[in-house]
Parts: C-alpha cells; structure tokens; sequence
C-alpha cells in the first residue's frame, strides 16, 4: 500500500463528513416538532410522535436506507444513493434526538415552569426563553456522544454505494488483497474522526458550566 | 405497495428463517459477549499495566470502529494472514468484540457504583479478590447495569443486521433476495421492517419497566 492508495481514502473521508454532518443536522431540526409533538397537551398527537419514534428506532439503519433506496427509488421516484443514504439517517437522527431533547427538557426543574407561569409568560416564550436555554446544556453531552455513534453509522451507506469511508476501504481491499491493512485503517479514520468531535464537546460544555457557574 | 395475503403466506417461511439466524447471531454474541465485557471491565480496574493497557486498546478500537468495519476487518481483512471464517463465526466474533467492548463500559461504570464502604467492608472481613468480586461487587453492580445491558442487547439485534454485507443469510438478506427476485422491493423490506419491530418494540418496553424498577429500588 502506498500514498496514492490513501488518495480514495481520504474522498471517502469527505463523503462521511458530509453525510455525517447533514443527517445531524437534519435530526437536530426535525427533532424539535417531534419533541413538541411528544410534549404537547393532546393524547392523540402525544401518542403519534411516540409510535413515530419509537417504530423508526425498531427498525435497523441499514433496512431503512434499503426501504429508501429500493423500496421507494424503485417503486416511487428514483433516488440518488447519497439522498436516499441522507434521508434514512436523518431520520433516524431525529427520533434519537428527539429522545435526547426530551429527556433534557424533563430535566429541567418543574420549578422553572411555575416561575414562568407566574410572571405570566406564555407556553412558546416560556420554553423558548427559559427552558430551551437550559435544555441545551444537559443535551450538549448526550448529543455529542450521539454524534459520534451517527458518523459510525453512516458506514451502512456503503451498502447502497455511496462513497465514503467504508465503501472506499472495501474497494481498496478488494484491489490491493490487503484487507487487514486497509480495513485496520479505515477504522483508525473513524476513530481520529471522533476525536475532535469529543474535544468540541467538552470544550463547549466547559464554556456553558462557567457561565452558570457561581 | 403493502404485500399481499398471497405474498406474505410465500415470504414468511423464509423470512423467519432469516430472523431466526438473526436472533441465533444475537444470542451467541451475547453469551460471549458480555463475559468479555466484565474480564475488559476487571482488566481495565485492574493494577496490573499490561492488562490496563491490552484491555484499553481491546475497548477503544471495538467502540471506536463502526460494527460494520469490525465485521470486514474480520471477515474479509483476517483471511489475507491465512486464518479464513465462515460468515456465521465472524459475525458472532466481531459483534462480540462489540459488545463486550461496549458493555466493558457499562460494567465497569456499574462496579464503580457501588459504595466503597462496601469494598472496606468485604476488605475488613478478609475476602480475598475474587470473593469480593463474587459476593459483594457483581450482586449489587449487575443490579444497576441491568437496564443498560438489555438496552444494549437490542441494538445488538439490530446490528445482526449488518451481517447482510458479509452474506449471511439473515433477515435483511432475505429480504433483499426476494426483493431482488420478485422486483417487489417495497413490500419484502417492509415486511422485514415488521418483522424487526414486531420484536424490538416489545423489547424496549420491557427496557423502560425493567429501567423504572431499578430506578424505585435505587430510591429505597
């Protein structure tokens, strides 16, 4: 193996990134309806969100990329890999972080909402100015480790032949008959690209302690 | 879109076979599994440095790298040194290594929970390391871990299907091969899709009771 070999690598690596950071980005906003759906005062609405989530967790990452780009890129409309690959995770990505947004919310102090209340805010400012804020920094951690396991995840792309990491590694292993060298790499890219995402995190849940901090 | 009676009745045989390979792949991942998660977990606590080290690297390299890589790096990286599997032992191999490096986590977490005056006391009455380990570290550990460790086992059962890319034959396959077959993709995938649902909802309500006891023994 040599440098040129890491070359295919290395465009696997931006391929991941930007699945990675687009799935996220995808469940980080499609996550707040669910969690208001989750949280709102309807049973039936309350019940809607919990089925959705709870049937998109049952169901394994690399099924849902297949009922994507098969199911519905042969049957529907066709799909590109990369969109059929981004879809799936992304909304695998917000029933998780809908879980992780929830579970911060239920641990801000009932106190906080009777507060609000008294002052006369509404529900929409009251969790927009006095909730959210503080939700943010109890699910900062959870999402980053989540993060973390979503960049993972995305390897199930390579099934449908997106071209990142994994794809790339298969490929090359295929190519040189090194899979232990190759594969043994790949994983050490998937390692190394989880590395600043932790640093980021605890930098950045460092800076929103201190400036609670009394 | 939906499969139809006729469909279902034709697919179902070979589907539960694929679930049954699927839970087959789960139960022996688990049983070895998990016991590797406690010896990681011990030889991570332990005092000796070569096991911290060894131990370390074991844990960080199997939650570290995606299950998928750990499953080729096993099935198709190993053959490359002479030493060739078959898919049904280098799926138990790799999703092993990931759970018990996963759960090494879990336990360890589970064994530092425990009060340390319960450590002084078992200390105080002359049991030696393993009987403290035995008798008075894994009864109260095990109890606090439990949640997380049927948690874990669920996402085990859905990472069997991973298995699809070194060509076991489990349920995902299945599916794709009468998808491929019949040009009914939509409707096979679906009814995998139900398949795994129809066992993995059960399972994490069963999670969130068993989560909710533990919680109201921790409160007593």
């Amino acid at each position: 193996m040599n440098a040129a070999d890491l070359l295919p690598l290395l465009r696997g690596l931006t391929w991941t990134v930007a699945l990675t950071a687009g799935a996220f980005f995808i469940g980080a906003v499609l996550g707040v309806p669910l969690l208001a759906a989750r949280r709102s005062r309807l049973w039936l609405l309350r019940f809607m969100a919990m089925s959705v989530i709870q049937i998109v967790r049952a169901i394994p990452p690399i099924l849902w990329l297949f009922i994507i780009f098969f199911g519905l890129g042969m049957g529907v409309m066709p799909i590109s890999p990369f969109n059929a690959a981004l879809m799936g995770l992304g909304l695998i990505a917000a029933a998780n972080l809908a879980e992780i947004y929830r579970g911060a919310v239920a641990s801000i102090h009932f106190g906080q909402w009777e507060a609000a209340a008294a002052l006369d805010l509404g529900r929409w400012s009251t969790f927009r100015d006095i909730v959210a804020p503080q939700a943010f920094r109890v699910a900062l951690p959870s999402a980053a480790s989540y993060l973390i396991g979503l960049m993972k995840e995305t390897a199930v792309a390579s099934t449908i032949g997106v071209a990142e990491l994994a794809y790339q590694g298969n490929q090359l292993s295929q190519l040189t008959f090194r899979g232990l060298e190759v594969f043994a790499l790949v994983g050490l890219f998937y390692v190394l690209l989880s590395l600043p995402i932790s640093w980021l995190s605890r930098v950045a849940d460092g800076y929103l302690r201190a400036k609670v901090a009394r | 879109m939906f499969p139809t009676q006729d469909e279902i009745s034709a697919w179902l045989p070979d589907l539960l076979g694929g679930l049954s390979i699927s839970l087959q792949v789960t139960a022996f991942s688990l049983l070895i599994g998990i016991p590797l998660g406690l010896l990681l977990a011990l030889g991570v606590l332990a005092r000796s440095r070569w096991l911290q080290v060894i131990s370390l690297f074991l844990v960080e390299i199997g939650r570290g790298a995606p299950a998928l890589v750990l499953l080729q790096f096993i099935y198709f990286g190993l053959p490359t040194t002479g030493l060739t599997l078959g898919s049904f032992s280098a799926a138990i191999i790799a999703l092993a290594w990931n759970t018990g490096a996963y759960t090494s986590e879990i336990i360890r977490a589970s064994l530092q929970s425990v009060a340390h005056g319960q450590r002084e006391a078992a200390e105080a009455l002359g049991l030696n390391r393993f009987d403290e380990l035995r008798y008075v570290l894994l009864p109260q550990g095990l109890r606090v871990a439990l949640p997380a460790l049927l948690g874990f086992s669920i996402l085990i059962f859905q990472g069997t299907s991973l298995c699809f890319t070194i060509a076991l034959p489990e349920l995902v396959s299945r599916a794709y091969e009468i998808g491929s077959t019949t040009f009914r993709y939509f409707p096979a995938l679906l009814a995998a899709g139900v398949l795994y649902a129809a066992i993995s909802i059960p399972a994490a309500l069963l999670v969130s009771h068993v989560e909710k006891r533990a919680g109201l023994y921790a409160q007593r």
